[in-house]
């Protein structure tokens, strides 16, 4: 375990500290998200069905990375940790959209997408301890798993680097004229890098069908929106290349979803690139040790009461849906059974074989 | 006073090129930027200025003519009310295969290797190296049979390592619709240095792909096509540029494999030219051999012969892990012989003995061997046989062919145009101290570039290349000569 990289862990505490006045600027506390929930006139539906599974997804992430926090408090999970809770409806929303084949692509807040994919809770949580069960058998650790199967392309620790990845997956997609789509992911920190600008750029130009999906959480690590970024609207990124973008409200998985069909649509059918400004909130630090010096506990605890993803979701089950709540509970547990299920076998799952340090270096080139 | 037209030079690596056309006559009244002639070289065409007044009063050298030496006169001007004839008749002399002026210095081209059928190599084939899947630890089979790399009796034919390589991408794109090419001006322009030349007529704007100029991008836009399963071939107009896109090729391309747990493999080849050209300056003239050496997950080809950077660029095209295959601008218009086969492939991680010899081992790659070569035949003139042994693949690299050599000759150096400093000589020394120990009879030693970036001025570049004296002084130190 290296722990050494994150020495002041802070995973025990689910609430960040309270923030000094200095640190926690009003420019932070924007309302850009919060404002965004004013009820739509027009905001789209669920239907009863959708809801279930909307909750069941959200809460198997949320529940999840909870279990990680808690793992890498116990010393099992080294490294590196970076949580998606708060952000679950982004990545609900977008699959939501999407077609089997379709890849996606993210950089190192990648649990949820993954869960989202389809992978493995067991799988991900061993790559999160390092057993040889995991992903990537121990090798890759939380922002390096893959899956191929799933059309998960990772899972990227350099900033910004998945994003002209992402643009090789559409631009293959192009190639093989196969109809899928890249859903690439960054968060509001990579999206100020400049290869960003150079994926748009080539993708716009030659049509690629890529969504470019921006996870606005406010922070870049420590540094708000406002302190990094001359243009805060992320959707209009991609004016000078002509892609279009919009701003969604991220923590409602049906705008989230409707907008989603509508940025995939434009890519699948040859149209080029599509911008999605998903505002979003993370609730957790940056990593495990965040000094949460930057925002204050107000700002974070308003957003878990008024805005939470799947409390939404719940809500509306129970009060639209008439679903019962012993039926909500029913899924709770389940969702909890299958993440005691996956910390049970990553706590239990050997480490890798020693021999493994030489493997998967190259393949075989007469394979 | 009547002023000579000389040969220009389109490029600073050019030596010659063909006198395309005239667009003026004899007797024609000149001014200053009026266009006078076409020239051409296998890589460009330009047109001559001129940049004085007068007359054209006598071409030196007619159209069509090929092989017209830079800096040869091709035409005289005669000054405003000067007589032409007079001028004519006293104005420059004509060496149509002269060396005129200064040429730009090169590197020594002679490379009396090039007559040679390749020496027989090392073993081939079935018990090709493994994944390094253990830290360096030699197994020399010094009696081995060395076998052939193509049939004794297969016809040759003289090929540029410039169309080697692009017959190399047409075979390989012809073989597998998933193979593209993918850089700067390597479709329509026909390659900044002609590589691509006819890919795009033949295999159309899908599989060559011009890209703006944004390596970062689009170094990751060709990853990530690999991730996916096509094989790109993504081309740096120089590796200087490929600074900017180091990221995914170490990051991306190179760790994703080992990151996935073996799910992801990465099946792309970044090539371009490497390492010093002439006169083009410090950033244009970095030798990335020994960084790219450094990577696990990267097999890194660095050839000399057209008929190496053929068979070793088709290798590399069909290999499914990143490849870095460092070529050589200088190297380019030179001449080899290439064995005529449907299907000729060379194996990756193999060195070749260039040229026998027993008393000194000399250990080089790429451009390099260019001085190895010249330094041997100096070398044989005095009584030393050196044994050349061209490592042709960096990473993986062959040590036991190296190390075979050394315990018959007793004396090693290395010869390369990078830095010095954990260079690849410095490599090699390390792993003949583990291998070779008891079998040297005196320090290796290395000859490399200068310490120093690499300077424009012509006579600070030269004294910062390394030259054939350098090896030939090495080589007889070593042999206590």
């Amino acid at each position: 375990m290296d722990a050494a990289k994150e020495p002041a862990k802070d995973a025990s505490s689910s609430q960040p500290q309270v923030a000094s006045p200095e640190a926690g600027s009003s420019q932070a506390g924007s309302p850009q998200v919060i404002e965004a929930h004013k009820p739509a006139p027009n905001m789209p539906q669920f239907t009863r069905a959708e809801d279930l599974h909307a909750y069941h997804e959200m809460l198997l992430i949320r529940r999840f990375e909870e279990k990680a926090g808690q793992l890498y408090g116990m010393g099992l999970i080294g490294g590196f940790c970076h949580l998606y809770i708060g952000q679950e409806a982004v990545v609900i929303g977008m699959q939501m959209a999407s077609i089997d084949g379709d890849q996606v692509i993210t950089g190192y807040r990648d649990h949820g997408h993954m869960l989202a994919c389809g992978m493995d809770p067991k799988g991900v949580m061993a790559e999160l301890t390092g057993r040889r069960g995991g992903y990537s058998r121990g090798k890759g650790g939380s922002m390096h798993m893959f899956s191929r199967e799933k059309q998960f392309f990772g899972g990227h620790g350099i900033v910004g680097a998945q994003v002209s990845l992402g643009t090789g997956l559409a631009f293959a997609d192009h190639y093989r004229e196969n109809g899928k789509v890249s859903l690439t992911y960054m968060g509001d920190g990579a999206a100020n890098q400049g290869q960003v600008y150079e994926s748009f750029n080539m993708a716009a130009l030659w049509k690629l069908p890529v969504v470019y999906v921006i996870e606005n959480n406010r922070y870049a690590m420590g540094t708000s929106v406002a302190r990094a970024s001359a243009q805060t609207d992320f959707s209009k990124r991609g004016l000078s290349f002509g892609i279009p973008g919009e701003q969604v409200d991220g923590m409602d998985v049906r705008t989230v979803r409707e907008a989603a069909a509508r940025a995939v649509e434009h890519a699948r059918t040859g149209q080029g690139p599509y911008i999605l400004e998903m505002q979003t909130y993370r609730y957790r630090g940056h990593s495990m040790s965040d000094p949460a010096k930057y925002r204050t506990k107000d700002e974070v605890s308003k957003m878990r009461d008024e805005h939470d993803p799947i409390e939404m979701v719940r809500r509306r089950l129970l009060e639209l849906h008439g679903v019962p709540e012993a039926e909500i509970k029913a899924t709770d547990a389940k969702v909890r059974e299958t993440v005691n299920a996956a910390a049970e076998f990553a706590t239990n799952d050997p480490e890798p074989d020693p021999a493994e340090l030489w493997t998967d270096i190259l393949l075989d080139a007469h394979a | 006073m009547a002023t000579d037209i000389l040969m220009p030079a389109l490029s600073p690596t050019m030596e010659e090129g063909k006198l395309a056309k005239w667009l003026k006559k004899e007797g024609d009244p000149i001014k200053s930027g009026d266009v006078l002639a076409e020239i051409e070289t296998d890589k460009a065409t330009m047109e001559v200025e001129a940049i004085d007044e007068g007359v054209l009063a006598k071409i030196l050298i007619e159209e069509g003519t090929e092989g017209v030496a830079v800096n040869t006169p091709i035409a005289i001007i005669a000054g405003e009310g000067e007589d032409v004839s007079e001028a004519a008749a006293s104005g420059g002399k004509p060496k149509p295969n002269g060396a005129g002026g200064h040429p730009a210095p090169t590197p020594d081209m002679q490379a009396e290797g090039m007559a040679e059928k390749p020496a027989p190599a090392a073993k081939t084939g079935s018990d090709a190296p493994k994944a390094p899947a253990a830290p360096a630890v030699i197994t020399n089979k010094a009696d081995e049979p060395v076998m052939e790399e193509f049939p004794a009796n297969t016809p040759m034919v003289t090929t540029t390592v410039r169309e080697a390589l692009r017959d190399a991408m047409a075979e390989e794109m012809r073989r597998d619709g998933d193979v593209f090419v993918m850089g700067e001006e390597v479709a329509e322009y026909q390659g900044a240095y002609k590589i691509t030349q006819g890919l795009l007529q033949e295999f159309g704007a899908r599989r060559v792909v011009d890209t703006p100029i944004t390596e970062h991008g689009f170094a990751g836009i060709g990853v990530g096509a690999a991730l996916s399963g096509l094989k790109p071939i993504v081309e740096f107009m120089t590796f200087n540029f490929a600074m900017q896109a180091i990221d995914h090729i170490i990051n991306s391309a190179a760790k994703t494999l080992y990151m996935s747990g073996g799910q992801l493999g990465c099946p792309i080849v970044f090539r371009g030219p490497n390492g010093a050209a002439a006169r083009v300056g410090a950033q244009h003239s970095h030798d990335y051999a020994a960084w790219y050496s450094n990577v696990p997950g990267l097999k890194v080809i660095a050839p000399y012969t057209a008929s190496d950077a053929k068979g070793l660029l088709k290798a590399a095209i069909r290999d499914p892990n990143p490849i870095i295959f460092l070529e050589n601008e200088i190297l380019y218009g030179q001449s080899f012989p290439v064995p005529q086969l449907d299907d000729f492939v060379l194996p990756i991680g193999k060195a070749r003995v260039h040229r026998t010899g027993k008393d000194v081992t000399i250990v080089s790659f790429a451009i390099g061997m260019t001085y190895a070569l010249k330094a041997a035949q100096i070398l044989a003139e005095e009584g030393i046989e050196a044994e050349v042994i061209d490592l042709r693949t960096i990473r993986p690299m062959d040590s036991e062919t190296v190390v075979r050599s050394v315990k018959k000759t007793g004396r090693c150096i290395t010869v390369e145009e990078g830095f010095p400093q954990s260079g690849i000589g410095a490599e090699i020394v390390a792993r003949l101290m583990v291998d070779a120990f008891d079998y040297l009879d005196a320090p290796v030693l290395r000859i490399t570039g200068k310490d120093v970036p690499m300077p424009y001025a012509a006579n600070l570049e030269k004294l910062a290349l390394p030259n054939v004296a350098e090896v030939v002084e090495a080589a007889k130190s070593v042999c206590y000569k």
